[in-house]
């Protein structure tokens, strides 16, 4: 039975894991996704952290972090965090690091991962039910129309498909 | 005259008409034809939930306007990241194989024969500042703007072929320099307006807002020019909220629409621009570039 003392980026909470939790395929699993292809080349070196403007407001939003728990394997720890989901996608730690790793869409492997396994937040399901009924993200009132055709703006098609999708399947709901 | 399919997406249709209004209206000043064709959501929402269903949303859109042989210009960052994206993964990424794959069971091809670019994009690459300025004419002289890019105007730098420096951007200045305003530097100018954010955690994403609001601020500027809906809803929509929440401010910052804005400086007349849709009034720059005339 061994343990690994990992320490946080505050230095000041001591974090000891099981390494029976520890889960490496995991990584694999990352690694296998669109976006999560360069994980690996991660060298820790914190500009993705320093990029981050939800670093700014608070200290316990760090990308690094992620990726570093992600390396070691802690599943259950990434996937239940917050921050996967308060990530804002504006693509400064991408644009910044140094190894090409594309942080931001490594977050959006991890989220893809968690919404595989059942873990999506209610917001999450509301957007894949309005797009799968109606092709958008709202559904478009009447009381929108009246409104552009006030302007002079054209009507638009209250539902579309330009591309068929299926909630249950992205949500891994049973059928 | 140029001819482009018009990619609204699906937030300015419904809760910018201001956005919309403002730039069918510059359009049609500029000679630019906008068409409309019936365009799903680009697929950015979907990024969080499968990113290979996203990326075959968006495209299916491209190909759509492909089959009308129609180049695409966005006025929504968030459309422009997410088409352009595809393009570049259908074309450069072997993980496109699934995409391609998705797109064959629903009968869908895509051949890459076209191309989308942000309208603004557009406007500093294709169209060009100098045909811009020769519409001006009410230069917005006493004006002092600043500017907020939006995080998909410019990043990831790598799939918008580098057109503007993601560090040191300027085809917004050009633009708004073009107009006879001043632009104002101000901290943070880069940062993210928490939109990505405020569906998950509002007052996380508020934060983030209120960040740049302070800076606006205090650097003085008359108003806030983007060009991007989700940028717009934090800075016009969320600015007395931020307020109350933070017990901030006032602030009383308009937030202009950058086609909002060329069309005061092409001396169109405001009621054609649709600022009864902005939230903070902005009544006293209307009168602050009337003072002029």
């Amino acid at each position: 039975m061994g343990s690994v003392t990992f320490m946080a980026e505050s230095e000041t909470e001591k974090l000891v894991v099981e390494t029976e939790s520890l889960d490496s395929s995991f990584v694999r699993k990352i690694l296998k996704h669109p976006g999560g292809e360069q994980i690996l080349v991660c060298f820790q070196c914190g500009v993705c952290t320093s990029s981050c403007p939800l670093r700014l407001i608070s200290p316990e939003y760090n990308p690094r972090r992620i990726v570093k728990e992600a390396l070691l394997g802690m599943k259950d720890l990434v996937l239940s965090s917050d921050f996967i989901w308060f990530c804002a996608d504006c693509n400064a730690c991408t644009e910044r690091c140094p190894q090409g790793v594309n942080p931001s869409e490594v977050m959006k492997a991890i989220k893809n991962i968690a919404v595989e396994e059942g873990i999506a937040p209610p917001a999450v399901k509301k957007i894949v039910e309005n797009i799968e009924e109606h092709g958008r993200l709202y559904p478009i009132e009447d009381f929108t129309q009246e409104e552009r055709e006030m302007l002079d703006l054209p009507e638009i098609e209250p539902d579309v498909e330009v591309f068929k999708i299926n909630k249950k399947k992205l949500l891994g709901e049973k059928t | 005259m140029s001819e482009f399919a018009l990619f609204l997406g699906c937030t300015i249709p419904v809760r910018c008409l201001g956005y919309e209004a403002s730039t069918r209206r510059i359009a049609e000043e500029l000679g630019i034809k906008l068409v409309d064709l019936n365009f799903s959501c680009c697929g950015y929402p979907l990024k969080h939930v499968d990113v290979v269903t996203a990326r075959s949303m968006a495209a299916a859109n491209l190909a759509l306007a492909e089959s009308k042989g129609l180049n695409i210009l966005t006025i929504c960052s968030a459309c422009s990241g997410t088409l352009t994206d595809a393009k570049f993964n259908l074309e450069n990424d072997p993980s496109a194989e699934k995409v391609k794959k998705e797109l064959e069971k629903q009968g869908i091809s895509y051949k890459g024969g076209i191309w989308v670019k942000h309208f603004v994009r557009y406007l500093y690459e294709d169209y060009g500042v100098d045909r811009i300025k020769e519409h001006v004419k009410v230069p917005l002289k006493n004006l002092r703007i600043a500017i907020h890019h939006g995080c998909h105007y410019l990043r990831p730098s790598e799939i918008y072929d580098e057109f503007d420096d993601p560090e040191h951007p300027k085809s917004v200045r050009e633009i708004v320099e073009a107009l006879g305003a001043t632009v104002v530097d101000y901290a943070g100018e880069l940062d993210c307006c928490g939109g990505g954010t405020i569906a998950f955690n509002q007052k996380l994403g508020a934060a983030l807002a209120k960040k740049k609001l302070d800076n606006v601020k205090r650097a003085g500027a008359d108003a806030i020019v983007l060009f991007c809906p989700f940028c717009a809803i934090m800075y016009d929509g969320h600015q007395r909220f931020i307020e109350e929440q933070f017990k901030s401010g006032p602030y009383n910052i308009p937030v202009l629409f950058l086609p909002q804005l060329m069309g005061l400086a092409f001396g169109i007349d405001p009621s054609e621009l649709g600022f009864e849709y902005n939230a903070v009034d902005v009544q006293p720059l209307l009168e602050k570039i009337g003072e002029r005339k």
